[in-house]
């Protein structure tokens, strides 16, 4: 008894010290991690309170010396150099990942209720149709695009920007919801039947409602990729047309542009799709566990 | 399933209103098919208009062979061509491999996590193009702030980091990295929430914790989600444009470039669009094996589950 308890002692201690560790190393793997995550934006932050115009002044200082919010004015008022019409631009980018968001919804969950409750078998031709879209990357068609646009009459549309969003956001939102789609039971669906519930029925009574968490992640998918875009809204819109992204990219190899505004521009850009992450996170959270979590 | 209001229900335009079909099993088969191929037609028409037209166009104009001739003859191609597969064999290798293990580490029941976990998935909803810009001029050079932060922590000197290819190629890593680790780390974070608490408990009574269980257990569970995402990430990574043109800029002299960004300067800054198409289309001979791998897995996955 004696001899079991003295033996057991150390290796007690071990294990505890073992756990001890786990938990400082997996704390100093956090603090890493909280680095890695915030410094480019905490390096957004630093240009856009430094108070000096024009030329990067910050000078390899890791705090300004002088924070000042007249950058954020300056952008808001349209007042800084490249910025004039901000808030148009802002409209336009705004308005595109709106629409691209709001059609990615639609066609993608159209699509996916029909193979998927209407013609179960017939999914993988979908599932292959949207795998294939991504076989060649968006970025590598863009001289096609730029040909196609003038075509079908969008050139210098931002149409033609949505277009192509939605063309590459609903193949993943298909992926997504075929995938979120097998949790529904099929049972809902014949009981909707037998009361006469017509296809459309089941799409808005049935299907839209209980997709509710899978539409959230591709309603935020669909916008980021919208909002993550420099390429396509650079190439297929002219300077009439500008986004936010566009301006920015083209002027940023300029020195003496309000840096600091730029910035500060950049800062209130980047908000909205943060916005609706948080506004839908219970729903995002609730796919990630497949609607097991809060079952 | 939470029973809030529809807030992405009542985005949607209720465009389509139920026209009452007559019950009956027999006579709604024929009218399913029907609406199924309304309901796909949007689809399709997006599929033909903005997939098939544009890909059989920069095929066509990829078929020339002297465009070939040309771009081998061209000092800038094999060097680009070289960055590229080092790009996305690092860039998807890395970012997959430490989004397995830290979705592992974001799984861990402690209070400050979940806190933790929303910071860190930031950066995936912070938009590229101003991401790419900000981590441009942290990595200017001794005015950035990461060479501020070296001399000030360290009393380090640090190095231009854009101004030597290898840096700047690593420097465009890091920030591809930085922007698209969050999102794939949450997706392994769904796929470990599906393994059954019970097949961990029946691990630990065999024995296999800590890194015995994520070999023998969580991974082999893993590996075909891990197989898709990363050959899916294979083709989003080689399609990456705003990255490279925004963080490294091609810089020093171009040599960083990536054939995405080589393709568009020869389209828009040298005007030879023919030959920009037949750049980015040279990487046909690793898209089309990886899309077919893609196909058939994502085909048996389905079947499994």
């Amino acid at each position: 008894m004696s001899l079991a308890s003295v033996s057991v002692h150390p290796a007690r201690k071990r294990r505890r010290l073992r756990m001890a560790l786990t938990e400082a190393g997996s704390i100093a793997l956090g603090v890493v991690l909280l680095v890695w995550s915030l410094l480019p934006l905490y390096n957004m932050l630093l240009v856009a309170l430094d108070p000096e115009e024009g030329e990067i002044e910050f000078d390899g200082n890791i705090w300004t010396p002088e924070p000042s919010l007249e950058s954020f004015r300056a952008a808001v008022t349209e007042e800084a150099r490249y910025l004039e019409h901000f808030w148009h631009e802002f409209g336009n980018s705004l308005y595109i990942g709106l629409a691209t968001m709001v059609l990615t919804l639609l066609i993608g969950s159209l699509a996916s209720f029909a193979v998927s409750r209407l013609r179960p078998g017939s999914g993988s031709l979908l599932t292959n149709a949207a795998l294939l879209t991504y076989a060649i990357p968006a970025s590598f068609l863009i001289v096609p695009y730029y040909r196609i646009m003038h075509v079908y009459g969008l050139s210098d549309e931002l149409w033609a920007v949505i277009a192509v969003q939605v063309t590459f956001a609903t193949p993943f939102a298909v992926l997504i919801l075929g995938l979120y789609a097998r949790l529904i039971p099929f049972e809902l669906d014949d009981a909707a039947r037998v009361d006469g519930a017509s296809a459309v029925q089941l799409y808005l009574r049935i299907y839209l409602p209980l997709m509710r968490p899978a539409l959230a992640v591709v309603a935020i998918y669909a916008l980021l990729l919208a909002w993550n875009d420099y390429l396509y809204q650079a190439v297929l819109l002219s300077v009439r047309n500008m986004t936010v992204s566009v301006v920015q990219g083209q002027v940023f190899v300029d020195v003496d542009a309000a840096w600091n505004a730029m910035m500060a521009a950049a800062i209130i850009y980047v908000l909205p799709p943060i916005a609706l992450l948080f506004v839908l996170r219970r729903y995002v959270a609730a796919s990630l566990t497949m609607g097991g979590g809060d079952r | 399933m939470s029973g809030t209001p529809g807030v992405i229900a009542a985005t949607i335009p209720a465009s389509v209103k139920g026209s009452g079909h007559p019950p009956g099993r027999g006579h709604l088969r024929g009218s399913d098919l029907k609406w199924a191929i309304a309901f796909v037609a949007p689809y399709a028409a997006v599929f033909f208009a903005f997939v098939v037209y544009p890909v059989g166009y920069a095929l066509w104009m990829a078929s020339e062979p002297s465009l070939y001739r040309d771009l081998i003859a061209d000092p800038l191609y094999l060097p680009t061509l070289v960055n590229t597969l080092l790009f996305v064999g690092l860039g998807v290798n890395l970012k997959m491999f430490l989004a397995l293990l830290l979705s592992g580490y974001f799984m861990r029941p402690r209070w400050w996590i979940k806190i933790l976990l929303a910071i860190y998935v930031l950066p995936w909803t912070v938009a590229a193009a101003q991401a790419c810009i900000s981590f441009h001029w942290m990595l200017i050079d001794q005015r950035g702030l990461v060479d501020g932060l070296l001399s000030a922590l360290f009393g380090v000197e640090g190095p231009i980091w854009l101004n030597d290819r290898w840096l700047a190629l690593g420097s465009n890593i890091a920030a591809y990295t930085w922007k698209w680790m969050p999102f794939w780390t949450l997706i392994f974070i769904a796929g470990r929430m599906t393994i059954p608490r019970d097949i961990y408990d029946a691990a630990a009574v065999d024995g296999a914790t800590g890194i015995r269980r994520f070999v023998h257990v969580t991974f082999p569970l893993l590996a075909n989600l891990y197989l898709i995402c990363s050959l899916l990430s294979t083709l989003w990574t080689l399609g990456d444009f705003t990255t490279v043109y925004l963080v490294s800029g091609g810089a020093p002299a171009l040599s960083s470039e990536v054939l995405a960004t080589l393709g568009f300067r020869y389209a828009f800054d040298t005007a030879r669009p023919a030959l920009g198409v037949a750049a980015v289309m040279s990487t046909l001979p690793i898209l089309i094996p990886v899309t077919i791998v893609l196909m058939r897995k994502v085909q048996t996955s389905a079947v499994q589950v």
